[in-house]
């Protein structure tokens, strides 16, 4: 390799600690990348690893992301094994200390919320689950606001220098959080008890904030497709329920929903589930207005 | 919870009442009955009215009243020394093997690599109902500044170490520090495990280059290092024993084989990511024995060839899916070749063989070359189909004074590969696969695989 190639990845190697005035931050699921931009502002440089039309327990341990958590000084993700088959190789192969388990730039959102969905017995034939429990904590705006909180901590910590507009750009997020969760509060009030059937168990923190009531999930076992005799279970066990509606996400397979909808009349809603899974729904507090119009929209 | 709240007040109720209905008429009975079923009523009405106003206060926002503090993570997990035992996994391979019986299993023109022993029908030659080697791996953090991992292949009669290394975990500014022995990081396919093909056998290439394994393993040290670029280009050097072939066993200090590599690779939109390396091998020989033909007696001769053996080996891959998300739908397109160049001595095993007699042996230089392309869709979740194309060529074999008396094929083996899996999970496959196999110079043969691939425990995550 001809020497000046050498001397320019040397000089970037020695310059770069210069360069990291400003945290980079990784951040593993758009919901969570949406939080670094809101509490984090122009000063911190961030990367999200997936987007909302990428399901975040399949995607690849790619170049791309390996070269990100390299340069990381802050890891943001759900944690609860949902990253399991990706983030294990980031961390390992990046060589970056600055983000391995119980340093400060490790935030893990599941850590700092209660996990709901904790199985009793752990066994594959059970399909794809997670020991610790559920991980689609987001969906559940109060996680969110403990979640903040923590970030906050970890962003202060890592670049003290950054700490008063961290505080500054918190509080403003805090107030117009609380303010919104009393604006979603009122207009949700037709959902409690509405009883829904899911495709994916991906909301069963919605389903505790607005009292939704879950009477079946169209996945027998989570990660694995339904077969034609779940499916007519399914049907049975919703014959003689006032369900109103099935829930997916942007990344579940729409067949299984279409077929119930279809014999059963039930509309199939397709709920954002994260930043960008709608068009609608660019941040994080315009994704629980999208989420609401949505529920509501179906129960007309 | 509800029904058995019901059901002890009402046992309670009746155990109140015993000594009355205990003499008392139908008519008593009836009434009770009666007065049950209302109260009954009255109890559940109650009860799914307190379940609402629970539900109406557990949704009330964090602002006015807050919610408790979460609870502390992994309360339920097994507490003492057995909790930190290991993540193990455990990987079980079969097939059931359809192809010809070939009399000397190897490919044309190609020195045979492995440790197997002469005359055994070994390894991908083997037919009929098959048990392939057992993965047992077991990984953990040493601490916080160590990760250590082992892996054993467990096959009939014997446990051979595949892999037994530690790492470092903190060294920081990209770089990685890795011990023990592991699978080189040349090429790409070599660091694939087993159970991680692509098909039920590896490319053509790696068994021409390393052997029936199709890896090549180091025992030494390798370090790596990620430059700190918006791009991903990873760099590493090895320095290894070189006891493994092309490499043979040879009693000295210092280095045996040496390699490096560099390796790049990003996005191209969200729908597609690629990665392209080079990578270089050199090792030594020593008295590494093979078999060669003596054009004029037809006998075989024993030769034992000392030198060096080195490599270049280019790899590229694409892979796509739609949106980026590979759940349902992905393609990867895979290519890698190689150039092989040995160069030494080539001496008799066996003095009294004629040609030995005759002429005895000098010189032996090879430059060989080849590689693979290969493409694999997921047409729909869990149904994977691949092709893949191999070929190789002899090259330039030049054995000095003996060139005129030993065999030289001229030949170009090939092979294409057909295969179709389906895996329920990320942890089973199932595989069909057909290759009409060239390998072996005036041999067609049409080889069929059925194979499972299952994975149990903690399985760890696979890199790209």
């Amino acid at each position: 390799m001809p020497k000046r190639i050498w001397a320019a990845l040397l000089a970037g190697l020695l310059a770069a600690p210069a360069l990291r005035a400003a945290p980079a931050a990784l951040a593993c699921e758009p919901e969570w990348g949406a939080l670094v931009a809101a509490i984090g502002g122009e000063r911190v440089s961030l990367k999200v690893a997936t987007t909302a039309r990428q399901d975040p327990h399949r995607v690849e341990a790619r170049p791309s992301l390996l070269a990100a958590a390299r340069r990381a000084d802050l890891l943001v993700c759900t944690g609860a094994d949902l990253e399991a088959g990706w983030l294990p190789v980031l961390l390992r192969r990046a060589g970056n200390p600055r983000i391995q388990p119980g340093q400060p730039g490790h935030l893990m959102a599941a850590d700092h919320v209660t996990l709901l969905e904790r199985p009793t017995r752990l066994d594959r034939a059970d399909g794809d689950i997670h020991p610790g429990g559920n991980p689609h904590i987001h969906t559940d705006p109060r996680n969110v606001a403990r979640v903040a909180a923590a970030l906050t901590e970890r962003l202060v910590r890592i670049d003290p220098e950054g700490e008063a507009g961290y505080r500054e750009r918190f509080a403003r997020f805090s107030a117009d959080w609380d303010a919104a969760l009393d604006r979603w509060r009122a207009r949700a009030a037709p959902l409690a008890g509405v009883e829904v059937v899911v495709s994916h168990k991906a909301f069963p923190y919605l389903q505790a904030w607005l009292g939704l009531v879950e009477v079946a999930a169209l996945e027998e076992r989570p990660g694995v497709a339904p077969g034609p005799a779940h499916l007519q279970a399914v049907l049975q066990a919703i014959e003689s329920r006032p369900v109103r509606m099935i829930l997916s996400t942007p990344i579940d397979d729409p067949d299984a929903g279409r077929w119930l909808s279809e014999r059963t009349g039930l509309p199939l809603v397709r709920l954002p589930y994260t930043v960008g899974g709608s068009p609608a729904a660019r941040d994080l507090i315009t994704l629980f207005d999208a989420t609401l119009d949505r529920l509501l929209e179906a129960l007309e | 919870m509800q029904q058995s709240v019901t059901a002890s007040r009402l046992a309670m109720m009746v155990a109140l009442a015993l000594p009355g209905p205990a003499f008392a008429d139908e008519g008593d009975l009836a009434r009770l009955r009666a007065e049950m079923a209302a109260l009954r009523a009255q109890y559940e009405t109650r009860l799914a009215e307190l379940e609402r106003e629970v539900e109406a206060l557990a949704a009330q926002p964090s602002a006015t009243a807050p919610a408790p503090a979460p609870a502390p993570m992994g309360g339920a997990r097994p507490a003492g020394a057995s909790a930190f035992n290991p993540e193990v996994s455990l990987v079980l391979n079969g097939r059931y093997r359809h192809a010809e019986a070939l009399e000397e299993p190897g490919i044309t023109g190609f020195v045979k690599g492995g440790h197997g022993h002469e005359g055994e029908a070994h390894g991908d030659a083997r037919r009929g109902f098959l048990l392939d080697e057992s993965e047992l791996v077991l990984a953990a953090n040493v601490d916080h500044l160590f990760r250590g991992q082992l892996n054993l292949a467990l096959v009939d009669e014997t446990v051979e170490v595949e892999e037994a290394w530690i790492q470092t975990l903190a060294l920081g500014h990209g770089a990685t520090a890795k011990a023990g022995r592991f699978l080189s990081g040349i090429g790409y396919a070599n660091g694939q495990h087993p159970h991680a093909w692509d098909f039920a056998d590896p490319a053509l290439m790696y068994v021409a280059l390393f052997g029936e394994h199709g890896s090549y393993a180091q025992d030494g040290l390798q370090l790596s290092w990620v430059a700190p670029l918006e791009q991903w280009v990873e760099m590493g050097i090895e320095l290894g024993r070189g006891s493994a072939f092309p490499g043979t066993e040879r009693d000295r200090n210092g280095l045996g084989a040496t390699a490096a590599f560099v390796r790049t690779g990003g996005d191209v939109g969200d729908s597609s990511s690629w990665r392209a390396g080079l990578s270089w091998l050199g090792t030594r020989a020593h008295e590494r024995e093979s078999h060669f033909e003596d054009a004029v007696s037809e006998e075989e001769v024993a030769g034992a060839f000392s030198g060096t053996s080195r490599m270049w080996i280019v790899d590229a891959l694409w892979k796509w899916a739609p949106d980026g998300n590979p759940a349902a739908r992905h393609l990867t397109l895979q290519a890698e070749a190689f150039r092989r160049v040995e160069r030494g001595d080539l001496a008799c095993v066996e003095d009294e063989t004629p040609a030995c007699a005759d002429i005895g042996m000098g010189d032996y230089r090879t430059r060989q070359w080849g590689g693979y392309v290969q493409g694999v869709y997921q047409f729909r979740r869990g149904w994977r189909a691949g092709l893949r194309f191999d070929r190789l060529s002899t090259g330039t074999i030049d054995y000095g004074a003996a060139s005129e008396r030993l065999e030289r094929p001229d030949f170009s083996p090939t092979r294409t590969s057909l295969m179709l899996d389906w895996s329920p999970s990320e942890f089973s496959r199932l595989r069909l696969q057909y290759a009409r196999d060239r390998s072996v110079e005036a041999v067609t043969d049409h080889q069929w695989t059925l194979q499972y691939v299952m994975s149990l425990g903690a399985h760890p995550a696979h890199a790209f």
